[in-house]
């Protein structure tokens, strides 16, 4: 789930309100040394690619989620199954809202069941992405483990989850939103901070 | 008691009258219509920017009464036709018991003098119980005040049968008003059969049930010699068949409804089962000959059909809901609209097919302001623009499918034998009693 | 978007990117029903009736699996022909499901326009499941969904429907639905079996069942809707099969191959072949599994907390 969904700005914002990037925290650079690492620690935490499924939560959880896939195929000569997380069914305001969102396929390849799956997502927040994604997994057999890696963990969780694997630890206030820019949809790989301000 | 209407446009088309001129009345009569009439001791109404003419005749109405009074009866159909600016309506027999006996005409006549909103004359059955095979007796029932012959609801199926009723006409002077429709082709069927019915999935009624009956009464009309008149015209090929009988010299004459040529099938969309009546709302080329119709004189008269059913009884699928509408609030706005607004007919016209047209084919008295003339006198404002909300509906029924529309033209006043049947609230200022000089917020006595 | 309508009482006031929208939510709902456990909580809490005035074992049971895919409360409400004819009257049957506080109605009834006249009185959102020989949209959806899987898109498509056209809601959704994506419909049936002004809705008539198919991409197949003819319509079933059945030789006669759809109950021997049903049986029971799949991506699409109008 990408952070700048419109569910994520609070009911009571003002109507007119632009997002303004307030600063820039993570280079491609960056970026591809935090994957890097996320994905070695993968490897070392469960002991080896097998039994490893890694799945990205849509839309671009599956992003980050493919570049570790390749990494730890470029570590361990393994192409550890990616799976693809549509968590839209499982939201916990879909009772609330007016226009129900865009439903897009989950795609799992192979099965879950006594394997180790690793989410992954783009940005921790509420926490709230994760459960909807727990549930869903569960749905599609009993897994061993399920763990979570994100690139970057803004906190303010909502629920009791905490991340297994996290590229980068960034403090924020609730008035902010961190975007995950990856090249394949943005241009270039980057990570920026934005921030709401009142349009005149 | 005197009566001057004063100032207003005076449309009679009995004497072809068309002018400013004033109207007075004496004791329910017509005295006189002269420009600057004047007169001692009269209520004086001012009728400046009005159109004065006869009180509009209905030659075709479901009153209801007997037998089914939860839907309209005797008393709410003469208040809504004093309201719709009409003095005169001829009631359908297809009550409960059917009037097709001395006893039940001369109650219908009771009934209509007691309730003293409007002439109520009773039509009577073609056949007794209405069931197509019998005639009743017409001449008893002429004598108990019918005013000519129908089994409206449903057709004289036997053709036989109904070129015994022609021929029997001839004895009785009175016209023989046939509901004409093939059954066998339009039984099933709930709208008219076409483009819409085939996209909505609902049964068909087609038009040739209706020309295919037409057409054999008109030759039943025309071997017997008898009167016949067509009821609510609804298919161009009927107005068609209707106009060459005319030209052959056939006896027949016919009307339409306004709702045939204000509305199409592609009303029925909605599914409202206010827009279900028999014949159906057809497509637009019938509204346009129907319109043609009426204009050349193929179609002599406007009538309503006004059928009030229960609104329980239409608040169901389309399929299970009775056919029928109510008319006479509707009548003239929907006239003027669409007749004289839409440059077919001109205001004369249109009022002679709401007075006179009728009045002649049912052979009574009404339709003319023509001194001597008992005082049925309507005024309406052909520009007063109004919606029809259910609040302005005094029948006992709300079963129309213009409740809220826009409608232009409008009854202010309407006069029975020289009392007020109708007065709406802007005649008030209009009236002013004899010995006070000012125009009174008053009203002409009842 | 499907969103903006309060119930869905038809393809016909459907536009193009609605249906598309619905087809393209159904795709992700097909793969719902590979799962080990074929259940998404999309619409839990929510409670749907589905209130049938026609028996209807097909369509029932794929509501129902649809509604409970997606974690809704489901009550299955049969209205005999006997407690309509004690007096209840649609609006009484209306009102007390309304006093239920359902949030949908799934209604089936053999009057056209009723599901029109329930929307009317109701507040719960309510889908057509077939209205007399108005409409039944959700079969239309299957069949478009089926056809999408079968050759990759509507647009540009020649399809055949094939029977008694004016007694079928089937025939009506399919004509508009396939109109508004763009394909080219040809209605082929006997005369006696095809509505008045057919031309104006957008599609061809047509009464040769060869001249019909020679050029066509699919034939959706439907039988003879008996229950409804008052009136025979055809001198007899062997004359209908062998004019207007769909049989091997007739498909053999055609250069190019053809999808056959049927929206089932099928009558072999009659509208369809035995060997042409045991030959397309895959492409029919593809039907059946998508109609669950459309069947969820409606009910999804129009779960959301408000109703607009």
């Amino acid at each position: 789930m990408t952070e700048t969904t419109p569910k994520t700005i609070p009911a009571d914002a003002p109507a007119m309100r632009s997002l303004v990037e307030k600063a820039r925290i993570m280079s491609a650079d960056d970026m591809r040394r935090a994957i890097s690492r996320l994905s070695h620690e993968i490897i070392e935490r469960i002991g080896g690619p097998e039994d490893v499924i890694i799945c990205g939560i849509r839309t671009r959880g599956q992003f980050l989620a493919e570049r570790i896939v390749k990494k730890i195929k470029e570590i361990e000569d393994v192409r550890v199954p990616l799976g693809i997380l549509d968590i839209t069914l499982y939201r916990d305001d879909l009772q609330t809202v007016a226009k129900q969102p865009v439903v897009r396929s989950t795609e799992i390849p192979v099965s879950i069941v006594d394997k180790h799956v690793v989410l992954v997502d783009d940005v921790l927040y509420t926490g709230r992405t994760i459960r909807a994604a727990m549930d869903e997994v569960i749905d599609f057999g009993r897994p061993k483990t399920i763990q979570l890696a994100v690139l970057v963990d803004r906190g303010h969780r909502e629920f009791p989850i905490r991340a297994d694997y996290v590229g980068k630890n960034v403090p924020t206030s609730q008035n902010e939103v961190v975007k995950v820019q990856f090249a394949e949809v943005d241009g270039a790989d980057s990570v920026v901070v934005l921030e709401f301000e009142e349009e005149s | 008691m005197k009566i001057l209407i004063q100032g207003g446009r005076v449309i009679d088309p009995a004497t072809e009258h068309d002018g400013i001129a004033n109207v007075l009345i004496e004791d329910g009569t017509i005295v006189a219509v002269e420009p600057g009439l004047t007169a001692e001791d009269a209520h004086v109404v001012d009728a400046t920017g009005l159109v004065v003419a006869p009180g509009l005749v209905d030659m075709h109405v479901h009153f209801r009464e007997p037998g089914f009074e939860y839907k309209e009866d005797i008393g709410s159909g003469a208040r809504a036709a004093a309201r719709g600016g009409f003095t005169a309506v001829a009631c359908m027999p297809n009550t409960n018991p059917v009037l097709d006996n001395e006893g039940l005409v001369s109650l219908v006549v009771r009934r209509g003098k007691e309730v003293a909103l409007c002439r109520v004359h009773p039509i009577a059955a073609i056949t007794k119980s209405q069931s197509g095979n019998e005639l009743t007796e017409m001449m008893i029932l002429k004598e108990a005040g019918a005013v000519g012959f129908s089994d409206d609801g449903v057709p004289v199926e036997s053709a036989r049968v109904m070129r015994r009723a022609l021929e029997y006409s001839r004895l009785t002077g009175l016209s023989i008003i046939s509901h004409s429709e093939e059954r066998t082709l339009s039984a099933g069927g709930h709208m008219h059969e076409g483009a819409v019915s085939t996209r909505l999935g609902i049964p068909g009624i087609p038009s040739a049930s209706e020309d295919v009956a037409v057409a054999r009464d008109v030759r039943l009309a025309e071997i017997t010699g008898g009167r016949l008149h067509i009821c609510h015209v609804s298919s161009a090929r009927s107005v068609d068949v209707i106009r060459e009988g005319k030209q052959r010299g056939v006896s027949v004459t016919a009307e339409a409804t306004p709702h045939h040529f204000t509305l199409t099938h592609e009303a029925v969309m909605s599914f409202d089962s206010n827009t279900k009546m028999n014949p159906p709302l057809r497509a637009e080329e019938d509204r346009r000959a129907v319109i043609a119709g009426l204009a050349d004189g193929t179609l002599d008269a406007i009538a309503t059909d006004h059928a009030p059913h229960a609104d329980r009884e239409k608040l169901v699928e389309f399929d299970h809901a009775p056919f029928g509408i109510l008319g006479l609030q509707t009548a003239l706005p929907l006239s003027l609209e669409m007749l004289v607004e839409g440059g077919h007919l001109d205001l004369p016209s249109m009022i002679e097919r709401l007075t006179l047209g009728p009045a002649r084919i049912l052979g009574i008295e009404s339709g003319t302001l023509r001194p001597g003339a008992a005082a049925d006198v309507v005024l309406f404002d052909p520009d007063a623009e109004w919606t029809l909300d259910p609040s302005e509906i005094v029948s006992k029924s709300h079963n129309t499918p213009f409740l809220g529309r826009r409608l232009k033209g409008r009854a202010l006043l309407t006069l029975l034998e020289g009392k007020a049947t109708w007065e709406d609230d802007a005649m008030r200022s209009r009236i002013t009693i004899p010995g006070n000089r000012n125009p009174g917020r008053t009203a002409l006595p009842a | 978007m499907m969103a903006d309508h309060k119930s869905l009482l038809g393809i016909s006031e459907l536009e193009p990117e609605e249906i598309l929208e619905i087809l393209d939510t159904a795709e992700p709902f097909k793969e719902v029903q590979a799962r080990s456990i074929k259940k998404v909580p999309a619409l839990r809490g929510q409670t749907v009736v589905n209130l049938f005035f026609e028996n209807s074992t097909r369509t029932r049971s794929s509501f129902e699996i649809a509604e409970k895919r997606l974690s809704a409360d489901v009550l299955n409400f049969s209205v005999s022909t006997s407690s309509v004819a004690k007096g209840e009257s649609l609006r009484d049957t209306a009102q007390n499901i309304e006093a239920m506080n359902a949030d949908m109605i799934v209604m089936r009834h053999g009057s056209a326009g009723s599901c029109h006249f329930l929307d009317r009185h109701v507040r719960a959102r309510v889908i057509n499941a077939g209205d007399g020989q108005h409409e039944h949209p959700t079969q239309a959806l299957l069949d478009a969904s089926t056809l999408r899987e079968k050759l990759g898109k509507i647009e540009g498509l020649k399809v055949v429907i094939l029977g008694d056209i004016d007694h079928s809601r089937v025939a009506r959704s399919n004509m508009f639905l396939l109109t508004k994506l763009g394909a080219q419909v040809t209605v082929c049936g006997p005369p006696t079996m095809l509505p008045a002004e057919l031309e104006k809705l957008g599609v061809r008539a047509s009464t040769d069942v060869r001249k019909s198919l020679r050029d066509a991409d699919a034939v959706n197949v439907l039988r003879i809707q008996f229950e409804r003819q008052h009136e025979p319509l055809i001198p007899s079933i062997r004359e209908y099969a062998r004019y207007f059945g769909i049989t091997q030789d007739k498909l053999d006669e055609l250069p190019n191959g053809m999808v056959v759809l049927h929206p089932g109950p099928m009558n072999r021997g009659t509208e369809i072949g035995h060997d042409v049903a045991e030959k397309h049986a895959g492409t029919i029971l593809r039907q059946v599994s998508n109609g669950v799949a459309v069947r969820m991506a409606v009910l999804y699409l129009m779960s959301g907390a408000e109703v607009q109008n």
